[in-house]
Order: structure tokens, then sequence, then C-alpha cells
């Protein structure tokens, strides 16, 4: 069981580089939602792998047959904190995507010549007052 | 058990729902709202600073549970320090804010700011590193909101680099803390001192790992090479106080190398013996360098100022790298003065640039309020290079003075390198901006006819809030001598951690008692060992 719970970390884990690596909006949501299941398996592991051990001690359960509770508590944390994060990174993306036309993670410097960008033939203020959804 | 402890955390955690929800349609009741918090932040703040000049470790137990179980915040005199440097940080930032209506160009600015402050003094006050993680993340994802706050499409890109990057970073520390977890099985940061020491040397491979990994993340907040490339997009992009704010965001990732790696994997750990210096030091030298070409080479006003925290960062990193008590005073001494003079630089870019109408490092129409600008940048470029009178000298010389021995030449040719081709740089954009303006003349008649009238002269209390940050690095100069007997009591708690061990695992400590109706929970033997799963 250690290996394969080890080899599926593994497994996720480099999917998730990988996808990050492409530097396009949607291959890195993906990535980064691999690497955090890849992290929360292995914070589950952390206390050790037992097999049908309750989380907690009570008087029906023989005290010496019980998985640790806390990184059960740890995942959930995370789980919770990941799901969010990659809520508000789709939002992000979606608008970095409107505005700039493009999914690309990677920016270029913007150089003084290049002032003014321009989407479509409308001129973008950066100090423009925000639109409805966004901030 | 002293409730005001958790204060910082709770006071912003119930204001900024409100301010979200009930205030979102009346920005003057936000304004005044968020105001009196952030003024009650500071008195807390003041008062907590008092409590824990005495030099005891106060601790606070949430839900008064014993310390290993349960979560503990912890009060000692570098988290009182960070906490009210924060808060008076937060108090002049907030205040340019307002003053220049920054905070009615976007929507839930005050909401934002309060979950940010939470989630900073949270990260300051915390003793469990899981919790540390929770606070990282709280302060993280407000500062995501504040960072796009305004929009436009450069700042939105930025902004999802800049959200990239530390969901990566996330999930780095999460790696780090399983690891962790699995090889002392604890998490409370004092508990863990006491595990690290004990761990056997053929045990300690898998925590060392877990050292570093730790290490990285908190390089990654901190912006120490390699992994600072996130810092100059963000900052340079960012609105010009948010930026001011994430002043304190870097010394976030730098209070938590100095709280965990001198606490837990301090000098004379056998596990981990001089790892950490060995990548630290050379990580931070480095870092000096890539801030001081940064601010030669930039062509904006905002990646200038970027660069120059990015080579303070270096500076600061390089005195705790060494982790002796007279180096981590003087990178203490200098966190609070990095802390203003970047702050202070970037609220007067923002007066510059918004009346210039672009931050680019070239010659143009001088504006309103030119001498005054002018001087105030002086002002904010000599304390950042570290010229005298102003504190960064003080902080640099603090810096070198620590930093003898085996360090003394590569660190100070490296400072003072640094420091003199960071000069060089702010001289230049200086030249360009304020003096190169007075020879340029507006082109008559070229201009589009409906060209917006030119913004009004900065009122007094716009500019009150840089004259403010910038007063402070005067106080931090002239009051030298008392922060820096603090801050040297503060560092010896952190190499001495008996102290802090004890308060923090103290078996006296008035704790929850698990009462008659929940003792038939638990298995006779673990009656008193184990925390009862009541209120979950």
């Amino acid at each position: 069981m250690e290996a394969l719970v080890a080899s599926a970390i593994g497994f996720l884990t480099a999917g998730g580089i990988y996808l990050i690596l492409r530097l396009r909006v949607f291959a890195v949501v993906l990535g980064l939602s691999l690497l955090s299941y890849a992290v929360n398996v292995f914070l589950f592991s952390t206390g050790g792998l037992r097999i049908n051990a309750a989380p907690i001690l009570d008087k029906y359960n023989d005290a010496a047959v019980y998985t640790d509770p806390l990184p059960q508590a740890l995942v959930l944390t995370a789980i919770v904190i990941s799901f969010g994060m990659t809520a508000v990174l789709v939002m992000f993306a979606l608008g970095a995507y409107l505005e700039a036309g493009n999914d690309k993670i990677d920016m270029t410097e913007v150089e003084p010549d290049a002032e003014a960008p321009t989407v479509d033939g409308i001129a973008l203020d950066m100090s423009a007052e925000p639109t409805e959804d966004r901030a | 058990m002293n409730h005001w402890i958790i204060a910082p955390v709770v006071l912003p955690a119930l204001l900024a729902p409100m301010l979200g929800f009930v205030m979102r349609h009346d920005i003057t009741l936000a304004r005044v709202f968020s105001v009196a918090g952030n003024v009650a932040l500071v008195a807390i703040a003041l008062g907590l600073t008092w409590i824990a000049a005495d030099g005891e470790v106060h601790v606070y137990r949430l839900g008064a549970w014993p310390a290993p179980f349960g979560i503990v915040l912890v009060l000692d005199r570098l988290s009182a320090m960070m906490v009210l440097l924060t808060a008076l940080l937060a108090l002049i930032v907030l205040w340019h804010a307002i003053a220049t209506d920054w905070d009615m160009r976007g929507r839930h600015f005050h909401a934002l700011w309060q979950f940010q402050l939470m989630g900073i003094s949270g990260a300051f006050l915390t003793g469990d590193a899981f919790n540390l993680f929770v606070f990282f993340e709280v302060l993280l994802i407000a500062s995501y909101g504040l960072m796009i706050h305004s929009g436009g499409r450069v700042r939105l890109q930025a902004g999802l680099q800049y959200v990239v990057m530390n969901l990566a970073g996330s999930t780095l520390f999460l790696i780090a803390l399983g690891t962790l977890y699995a090889t002392t099985g604890t998490l409370n940061i004092a508990d863990l001192a006491v595990k690290v020491q004990d761990m056997p040397l053929d045990d300690a491979g898998l925590l060392r790992v877990a050292a570093i990994l730790l290490l990285i993340v908190f390089a990654i907040k901190a912006a120490l090479f390699p992994v600072q490339f996130w810092l100059p997009a963000t900052y340079a992009n960012a609105p010009a106080p948010v930026a001011a704010l994430f002043a304190i965001m870097t010394k976030v990732g730098a209070y938590a190398i100095i709280r965990l790696h001198t606490l837990i994997f301090g000098p004379g750990t056998p596990a981990v013996e001089g790892l950490i210096t060995q990548w630290l030091y050379p990580a931070a030298l480095i870092t000096i360098a890539v801030g001081a070409f940064g601010v030669i080479g930039a062509k904006r006003l905002m990646s200038l100022l970027a660069y120059a925290v990015v080579g303070s960062m270096g500076t600061m990193m390089l005195a705790v790298a060494v982790f002796t008590p007279e180096a981590t005073t003087a990178a203490l001494y200098y966190l609070i003065h990095s802390t203003f003079s970047a702050a202070a630089l970037f609220l007067l870019a923002d007066l510059v640039v918004t009346r210039r109408g672009n931050d680019h490092l070239s010659a143009q129409p001088k504006t309103l309020q030119n001498g005054l600008f002018a001087a105030l940048f002086f002002g904010g470029a000599i304390a950042m290079a570290g010229m005298p009178p102003l504190s960064g000298f003080l902080g640099k010389l603090l810096v070198m003075d620590a930093l003898r021995g085996d360090w003394l030449v590569l660190s100070w040719v490296a400072i003072l390198v640094g420091s003199l081709v960071t000069i060089v740089g702010f001289a230049r954009a200086g030249s360009v901006i304020f003096w190169k303006a007075e020879q340029v003349t507006p082109p008559e008649g070229t201009g589009p006819v409906d060209a917006l009238p030119p913004p009004p002269e900065a009122k007094f209390s716009e500019i009150a809030p840089t004259g403010v940050a910038l007063a402070m690095l005067v106080a931090l100069s002239a009051f030298a001598g008392p922060v820096t007997n603090y801050a040297q009591g503060a560092t010896a708690d952190l190499f001495n951690p008996a102290a802090y061990v004890d308060a923090v695992l103290d078996p006296d400590a008035p704790t929850k008692v698990f009462g008659k109706d929940h003792s038939d929970d638990y298995g006779a033997a673990d009656k008193t060992d184990a925390p009862s799963n009541e209120g979950h």
C-alpha cells in the first residue's frame, strides 16, 4: 500500500509540475489542482497509513488500533483552502484573459514606448474606473 | 491568560465582513470604521508591546486546550514588535489611500485591507506551524484582491502571476509541514524546538528536507534569490498604496525564517548544523546584487523601488543568515527601517506618478510642487540607500558591525558596493524625474484638445502620510538606542528558547478540565492525555 500511495503522490506531482510549466492559464489551473491533490494525499499519509482504524479513541475501540486524527484535520483545512484558492485563480485568469485577450501567464515587461496598450482598438487606461464585476 | 493577545486577529476579522457586507455602498462609513479599526489596532499593539516588554513570554491557548494539542498564540517581544510595526504602517498607508481616493477606485478596499491586517497579525502571533500556514493564506488571499485593486490589463496579468507563484509556494509549504509532522509528530513550534533538539542524527535526513523546504517557502515570501522574480512585477504594477503595505509582506517571510529557523533549527541543533546558513547566506548575497542591478537598470520608478525592496531584503537576510544574536538584532533594526523607507518611497511615488501620468524614468515637463516632491524623494532615497543621517545608515552599520570574522570580506563588499550602486541608481532617477524636468518645456498646443486638466496640487493631507513615514525613520535614528535594546531582548529570547518552550508547554497552565460527562467517551487509560472532541 505504501508503494501505491507514494507512487500516486509522485505521479500527481510530476503531472502538476509539467502542467504548471506550460504557462497557459488552463494548464496551470489543472496543474495546481493536481499538485494540491498530491499534497492532500501526502498530508493524509504523514500520520502513517492504517487500514480499518478509526481516527478516534473511545471505549468501543481497542486503543491499539486507531489512526492519527491530526493529519485528517490538516487535510480538511488544506482541501478547503486549495479549493478557495483555485476559485480565486480562475476568476483572476478570466479577468486577465478578458483584459489582455490571451491566456499567457508570463508577461513581457512593459517598455516605456509601449504605453497606452489597446485591445481591439480600445485604449485601456490603468487608472480607469473598475468594471462592475471585478476588484 | 491575557485575552488581548488575540485582539489583533479578532478585531480585523470582525470588522472586515462588516465593511464588506454592511458598508459596501457607503464609502464614508467604511472609511470611518476602517480608520477607527486601524487606530484601535495601533492602540492594542502598543498595549501588547508594553505587556511583552517585561521579557516574559505570554501564551494564549485557544479554547484552553493544553499546548501541544491545541493551537497557541504567543506574545513575546519579537511578535509584539512586528504587530506594532504592521499596525503603524497600515495606519499611515490607509491615511494616504483615503486622502488620495485610492480606496474608491475599486470595490471592497477596506474589507480586504482589514483581512490583510488580520492575516499579517495572526502570522506574527501564532505559535503553531500549521496555523502559520493558515494565516499566510489569509494574508495572501487578501493581498490578491488588493493587488488588482482598480484593475487594468497589466495589473491583472501581474496579479495572475502573483497568484500562481504563491499557490505553488503554498503547496510547497504544505509538503514541508507534512514532512515535518511525519518526522517529529508535532506542529507546535515550542514542541518542535524540543523534538528537533533530541532528534537522533540517523533520523535527521527527512528533517533536513523539511527545514530546507520551509526555507524555500519563506524565501519566496521574503523575495530572496532565486525566487525573488515575482516581486518586481507585482510591486511595480500594484496600486502604490498597496505596494507600500506590501513592504510588510516581505517581512512576514523574513520573520518566519527568524522565528522558525532560529527557534527550531537554531545554531547548535545537531540535526541541521550549519545547513541553513550554507544556503541562506549566498542567496542573500546574490539578492543584494539583484536588487542593486535592478535599481540602476530600472526604466520605471515603481520597478526601481521594487528592486530597492529586493536589495534591502538581501541586506537584512545576510544578517539573519549567520544566526548570531548580534546579527539578528541588527536585522530586526534594519527590518523596521526597511519597512518604513519602502513605504515612504512608494507613497511618494504615488503622488508623483499621479501628477506625471506615468512612472517612466525619462525627462518630462515638471509637475506641480516639483521641489517638494524632490525633497521628499531625496529623503526617502538616502534612507533606502543607507546614507546618514537617517536610520538606513545606522541599520547597515549595525549589520556590518555584526558580520565580522569569517563573514567580513564578502558581506562588507556586498553591502558597500550594493549601497553604492543603489545610490547611483536613485541619484539618476531623482535627477531625471525632478531636475531634468526643469529644462523640459511642455509642448504648446500640440496636446489633444480635449486633454484632461492637470491634476491639482497635492493637499497637505495627501503629502502628510509620506512625511510621517519619513518622520518614523528620523525617530528610528533618534531612538536607535532604545530600539536596539528592545531588539536585543527579542533576539535573546530566540537564541535561548527555554523561556519560550517552558511558557508554551507549561504543564501547570490553566487548561480545560475534562468534565465527568465526557469521561465516558474515552478509554479509561486515556482520560488525562486525549483532548475531547467536544465542539468539533
